[in-house]
């Protein structure tokens, strides 16, 4: 349409002083107003909140009336050792987490671009599909109902088998293996997407001359389909790495949260801070820890966009 | 077997000669996957069968697929304790409201922020963005939330803090950009407005984008509990996943959804209501997610990897 117009388009308002772009603008800017609004006031809006952390909070008071304690309330987490507890648990699960996660994803969309019937991978794509749709209230309930000792599915089955019923619910060794099972039970489905996406986009001509020269199925796998996927892989875990402070908070909580004989082995930053505001109301605490982990979280994006923009600087965040 | 003639009259058109190592991984693959793919709905398969159990046979037996003996009792009490539809009833208009007002907002906003002549959008991006970089963390939310908006115990309290993401406003941004930019231009030279370019020639442009965006959004408010249970505990009528919550979670609730006259507390089956009450808030999700899902795959593949 542009092309057979006659007119000149309308030159970019990107030069001119300050006040002639906003003008020109205005109505652009207009229309991200809602969205500016709506950061400010709910994730701008609570960083000046933060001070908490820096005082002994009284209700009364409020936040900026409490006495200054500096950084006591950060001492007080350290020295117990529970902070370091917090941090390792988060960081090991997520290590496991973005490790496996990523190696299931990879196999997965492998071995279904190996399955050649169209209706068998469209229904077992979207039956593998179903855990990502689902609450984590549910997931806590399907697994509940897959492990209690009295009515749960494994030990119909081992009561089947005249084994004795596990207690599962009983101790908390278990748990980092559950956790993890249905983290993975969850996240497959969704994380195979990408992966099968970077399969489909293999130029097939490639594949197949491969095939030709004599390639069997491993060497194929091996040679042509995991190079191909490397970036992806690479920028996928790198930016797993930089949220390697933050939990899967959902799961673990409707998992294990309200028991604590199960989340002393897996308790998490953001289990900790959910009790200590919800359930403690020590605001003081849990903000200190919360800043904390906040503030690792940030360094570790910023050194990971860092090392991205060397390697591929398309994928870079900003 | 059907599946193996498929293979084959594949594999002849593509003239290449397979190794036996192609119908091993193949093998591996159609077992693996089978495997894979009936683990991921066997615990709801589990959760249906035995929703429709008694609950005798539940304390006794088990968790089971295949109900003993077939009865709809847990159901029809929680049907007739009625409070299960004002729930759905606050669910759906959260979930109408929020995806509605947020899906226009990101589209707007995402759109303005891929015009390559705003000057802004750097600076607007980074400010959005930097929200998913740093947070203040859950206590001063939860003090700010509370003390300062004084929104406990207030709808508003979900239904806000959802509208929106920095993550969908970039999805929404990368489905703008591949709504060609001489459509603005030929709006412009036409002498429209960007508001007016943005309703009635990008919204129309935007479909794909708007529907993988609001079913995101629509997503997050259906299943919705967080929040809930940050700021709605003293409510009476409660969102759908937070009720199954307080249900799973805690006797009482359990005992208050469903009408005390019907049953008395002693004989109160406990486990099959459980189950009858997550089939009910999640079934509209198992019903209408095999058809919507494409989307979603849509938006992991454009929003996945670039921001």
């Amino acid at each position: 349409m542009t092309a057979i117009n006659p007119k000149k388009p309308v030159p970019y308002s990107v030069s001119g002083s300050l006040r002639k772009k906003l003008w020109n603008s205005k109505t652009l800017i207009l229309m991200c107003v809602p969205a500016i609004i709506y950061f400010i006031a709910f994730s701008y809006a609570p960083l000046p909140g933060i001070y908490v952390a820096f005082v002994n909070y009284n209700y009364r008071k409020g936040i900026f009336g409490s006495p200054f304690v500096g950084l006591k309330n950060f001492d007080f987490v350290a020295k117990s050792g529970k902070l370091w507890m917090l941090t390792k648990n988060t960081i090991l699960f997520n290590l496991v987490f973005l490790l496996l996660d990523n190696a299931l994803a990879v196999i997965v969309a492998i071995l279904m671009k190996e399955i050649q019937s169209k209706s068998f991978r469209k229904v077992s794509q979207t039956m593998m599909f179903l855990p990502y749709f689902i609450s984590q209230v549910l997931v806590g309930l399907l697994v509940f109902s897959l492990l209690n000792s009295d009515t749960g599915f494994l030990n119909v089955i081992l009561k089947g088998l005249g084994a004795e019923p596990l207690r599962l619910y009983k101790t908390g060794e278990p748990w980092p293996f559950i956790i993890t099972l249905v983290h993975l039970w969850q996240k497959t489905g969704y994380n195979s997407v990408v992966y099968f996406a970077a399969i489909m986009g293999i130029d097939a001509a490639v594949i197949e001359a491969s095939m030709i020269d004599g390639a069997n199925g491993w060497q194929k796998i091996r040679y042509i389909i995991l190079p191909s996927l490397r970036p992806t892989i690479v920028i996928l875990l790198l930016f797993a790495l930089g949220g390697i402070v933050k939990g899967d908070f959902g799961l673990f909580w409707n998992l294990v949260g309200r028991n604590p004989t199960l989340y002393q082995k897996v308790d998490i930053i953001e289990m900790f801070v959910y009790r200590a505001t919800v359930s403690d109301f020590n605001f003081s605490t849990a903000s200190a820890v919360g800043l904390y982990q906040s503030l690792i979280g940030f360094i570790l994006v910023l050194s990971v966009n860092t090392i991205v923009k060397k390697i591929e600087p398309d994928y870079s965040l900003f | 077997m059907a599946k193996h003639r498929d293979d084959d009259m594949l594999d002849s058109v593509s003239k290449v000669k397979l190794t036996a190592s192609d119908y091993v991984i193949r093998g591996i693959g159609y077992v693996f996957i089978s495997l894979f793919a009936i683990a991921c709905i066997l615990p709801f398969l589990i959760i249906l069968g035995t929703s429709f159990e008694t609950e005798d046979n539940i304390i006794t037996y088990g968790v089971t697929l295949f109900p003993r003996s077939f009865t709809t009792a847990a159901y029809e009490l929680v049907i007739k304790g009625g409070t299960i539809w004002s729930s759905y009833l606050l669910t759906i208009i959260l979930t109408l409201i929020g995806t509605g007002i947020g899906l226009f907002i990101c589209a707007m906003t995402g759109y303005a922020l891929q015009r390559r002549d705003f000057p802004f959008r750097n600076a607007i991006s980074f400010f959005i963005y930097f929200t998913s970089l740093f947070q203040a963390g859950l206590a001063p939310y939860y003090l700010l939330m509370t003390q300062t908006y004084h929104l406990n115990n207030s709808y508003l309290a979900v239904l806000l803090p959802l509208m929106i993401s920095s993550w969908l406003i970039i999805l929404m941004k990368n489905f703008a950009k591949s709504v060609p930019h001489e459509l603005t231009e030929s709006g412009k030279i036409d002498g429209a407005g960007d508001f007016k370019i943005f309703m009635s020639i990008v919204l129309p442009m935007l479909k794909p984008g708007l529907a993988t965006v609001g079913l995101f959004l629509a997503l997050g408010y259906w299943n919705e509990w967080y929040q809930s249970s940050l700021f709605l505990q003293n409510m009476d009528v409660l969102p759908l996943q937070y009720r199954l919550y307080k249900i799973v979670n805690e006797a009482q609730s359990l005992k208050n959804s469903v009408a005390a006259q019907y049953v008395t507390v002693s004989n109160l089956p406990t486990e099959s209501l459980k189950m009858a009450t997550a089939m009910m808030t999640t079934g509209p999700i198992i019903f209408l997610y095999p058809f919507v899902q494409r989307y979603f795959i849509g938006g992991i593949t454009v929003g996945a990897v670039k921001g």
